[in-house]
């Protein structure tokens, strides 16, 4: 009994105390960034605030905004504006939700923790746009309020903060971005049966067998995180290469060398820096996916399985956001990574992508399957820009 | 860009890249013969294009072969020359071959082809030679000598005893039927071969390709070659041999005197494979032996090409294996034999000193 209050107080005390979604596993959290009420609050504060970017505009919430299901609903993301205009990247935002259980980060998996992630857009050149991160640590060195923040949450004094205690912060508040509780979580680990209607259910059954999407999009007795946490080409934006993929990869490589050297002058040894530069900047580069990090064949236009929870409010979709509807979604991997029967693929196609001979009944079914992974809290999010 | 240059600039973040090629620090032997250089070529085999009708082939293969070629040319610095193992058909068609020559055109290095069963029990190979020239040759390169042996001849009785070519090319395709009849490489072509090697210094290293192993493993699937010994005996006398076989649709690996055996992977399918296996219509053979798959559903399971460096006359198989861990067969200067470079199988599991 005596340990049990410890427990309770410790937790009141310390920890971010948060019920367990239904269907989700736990929160993995790094030894050295436990969560605290108070960290979280911050990573809250710095999520939201747009002073970090070149036109003081441009928040990690610009892109990845809690009413758009904590993404910005457009095909590619926007970044700071100049007098030459608004820079464009090159890649759909991901939503935040339940990006704690990746195992990598970004589409092609370049950072290993949300901690490395929340630390790359702000000096990305066409996202936050900041020449790098002693400018944004200044910045917090600035602000009273955060100056007295750091100091309570990581006990460092205003010369001590760093870019490390920013990233921390954001990544603790990321960590509470999770959302279970879905129909299909109540049917499937809730015990209700009727969680699901009939059409759902038949969905269910597609997207576990002949759909063959739990492949990939994983789903386990106790929870699901409907990823695989790997990387694979579907065939999406091959086109983009022109057919010169082999061309676009040395050419990668030449000016990735290259720019590896200046960035490390600029910024320090940071890595897989000057890719994440590279990849925002250039659409060809960008379609390498995988193998722009892991320079392995294999990875060539591969990108990260993504989470499936609330699909439904995260339009449009896929690495380059060039499908609209989930109802495009489901025929392109029905015909085995395209839209029409007689486009042309690429020959770089994972080997699970392949014509799964759905019905258009069958096909209608999955899509009303993946509407009922919608958690509670999401389900009033509108797809308007 | 030299790739010895890529690898000091770049250090351990490619370790296990291919992109550019290899990045295995090769060992230069002191003893290497003069003229001996190191460079690597590939190998793609095995691709069992099949044709349903028409302009219509079965998509599985037809895809596992585009993969390989694809990422075959992404190679850089591209490799010196690209080895085709044989069976580039199913059932030996003129239109399979043709259909494979149109895909493996899109290769951006020079070619050399091999025969396999599947190209030649239809027509003895007649439609394969007018597309790609002899069925067995030697050429060398840098220092090293190669040669490609049409090794899955058989009898002349079992060839001429078939009222048509289709029944002739599919007993010759089917695994465990009594009807086939085993491969070699005939009288004829071992005194061609006894020529070709009189002309060879013993200490220049030897590459031969055959599409079955020239060592004698299972009889029933053709993992066979009848007068393996033979050639064997006549290779034998050179201080470093490397025989590189397909057919097998596996990694394989074997040491016998001098010679090291190696085998290359399928593009198309694993050898041996469940029978389980009906997720949809299918087109592969029926088998009489199963193993476990990690997913058949996953068309490119257990399938690959590789990519080989020749350092001081020996071999490196690099194993690109889609959505799996790429392997490397490595020749062990120490333990003078091919070894797994990460998976060790100890004493558990002799090799194979017999034939």
């Amino acid at each position: 009994m005596r340990r049990w209050k410890e427990t309770i107080l410790l937790m009141a005390s310390t920890l971010f105390v948060h019920a367990q979604p239904l269907g989700l596993p736990p929160v993995p959290i790094p030894a050295d960034n436990p969560q605290t009420n108070s960290k979280i609050k911050l990573g809250d504060t710095l999520f939201h605030d747009a002073r970090f970017s070149a036109d003081g505009k441009v928040s990690c919430s610009t892109c990845h905004a809690k009413e758009k299901a904590f993404t910005d609903h457009l095909p590619v993301s926007k970044g700071f504006s100049d007098m030459q205009g608004t820079r464009m990247g090159t890649r759909s935002a991901p939503t935040v939700i339940n990006a704690a259980y990746y195992t990598s980060l970004f589409w092609d998996g370049r950072v290993p923790s949300l901690e490395e992630q929340s630390k790359f857009p702000p000096i990305n050149p066409v996202e936050g746009g900041l020449h790098s991160w002693d400018h944004l640590v200044d910045m917090l060195k600035k602000d009273p309020n955060y100056v007295k923040a750091f100091n309570e949450v990581f006990k460092v004094e205003k010369e001590a903060i760093s870019i490390e205690h920013f990233a921390k912060a954001v990544a603790s508040f990321e960590r509470t971005v999770i959302s279970g509780d879905s129909k299909f979580d109540r049917y499937m680990y809730g015990g209700e049966k009727d969680a699901l209607n009939d059409a759902e259910k038949r969905g269910l059954k597609v997207y576990l067998e002949q759909g063959r999407c739990v492949s990939c999009h994983t789903i386990s007795q106790t929870h699901a995180i409907f990823t695989d946490n790997q990387f694979h080409n579907i065939g999406v934006g091959f086109k983009a290469l022109k057919g010169k993929s082999e061309a676009v990869a040395s050419e990668y490589i030449e000016r990735l060398k290259a720019h590896e050297k200046s960035v490390a002058k600029d910024k320090g040894e940071i890595k897989n820096l000057a890719a994440d530069e590279l990849v925002l900047s250039e659409k060809r580069f960008s379609e390498l996916g995988r193998l722009a990090i892991s320079h392995e064949t294999d990875d060539m236009a591969a990108f990260k399985t993504v989470t499936l929870r609330n699909i439904d409010k995260t339009a449009p979709y896929m690495h380059d956001g060039s499908l609209k509807t989930l109802e495009d979604v489901v025929t392109w991997y029905n015909l085995g990574g395209k839209l029409k029967e007689n486009d042309s693929t690429t020959a770089f196609l994972d080997g699970g992508i392949r014509p799964l001979d759905l019905s258009k009944e069958q096909e209608k079914d999955l899509v009303v399957f993946l509407k009922a992974l919608t958690s509670p809290q999401f389900a009033n999010v509108k797809d308007v820009k | 860009m030299k790739r010895r240059d890529f690898i000091k600039s770049s250090g351990a973040m490619l370790a296990g890249a291919i992109l550019p090629v290899s990045i295995v620090e090769v060992v230069v032997a002191d003893d290497a013969p003069k003229g001996s250089e190191n460079f690597t070529f590939a190998f793609i085999s095995d691709s069992h294009l099949q044709q349903i009708k028409g302009t219509k082939f079965v998509r599985n293969w037809d895809m596992g072969l585009k993969k390989a070629v694809a990422e075959c040319n992404l190679m850089n610095p591209k490799p010196d020359f690209i080895l085709y193992g044989g069976d580039l058909g199913q059932l030996g068609k003129a239109a399979e071959i043709d259909h494979g020559a149109e895909i493996l055109s899109a290769l951006h290095s020079p070619m050399r082809m091999m025969l396999g069963e599947h190209d030649y029990y239809y027509d003895l190979g007649e439609h394969w030679s007018k597309r790609f020239g002899d069925k067995y040759y030697s050429f060398d390169h840098k220092g090293v000598h190669f040669i490609v042996l049409n090794s899955i001849l058989t009898d002349e009785e079992w060839i001429h005893k078939w009222k048509t070519p289709e029944e002739r090319m599919s007993t010759m395709a089917g695994l465990d039927d009594p009807n086939g009849s085993p491969f070699m490489v005939g009288a004829s072509q071992r005194a061609w071969l006894k020529n070709d090697l009189s002309n060879i210094a013993k200490d220049t290293a030897i590459v031969v390709f055959s599409h079955s192993p020239l060592q004698k493993i299972y009889k029933g699937w053709n993992f066979w070659t009848d007068d393996a010994e033979l050639i064997q005996e006549m290779l034998q006398p050179f201080d470093k041999v490397n025989v590189i076989y397909g057919h097998v649709h596996q990694i394989q690996y074997n040491q016998i005197g001098n010679i090291s055996f190696n085998s290359v992977m399928s593009t198309a399918w694993p050898w041996p494979y469940p029978s389980t296996y009906k997720q949809a219509k299918q087109y592969l053979p029926k088998m009489t032996i199963e193993m476990n798959r990690a997913d058949p559903f996953f068309e490119r399971d257990a399938t690959g090409w590789q990519f080989i460096d020749i350092h001081s006359g020996r071999v490196d198989l690099n194993y690109q294996l889609p959505n799996n861990k790429n392997r490397t067969i490595a020749f062990n200067e120490k333990s003078r034999k091919p070894e797994d470079t990460k998976y060790k199988l100890g004493d558990k599991m002799p090799p194979q000193k017999h034939y």
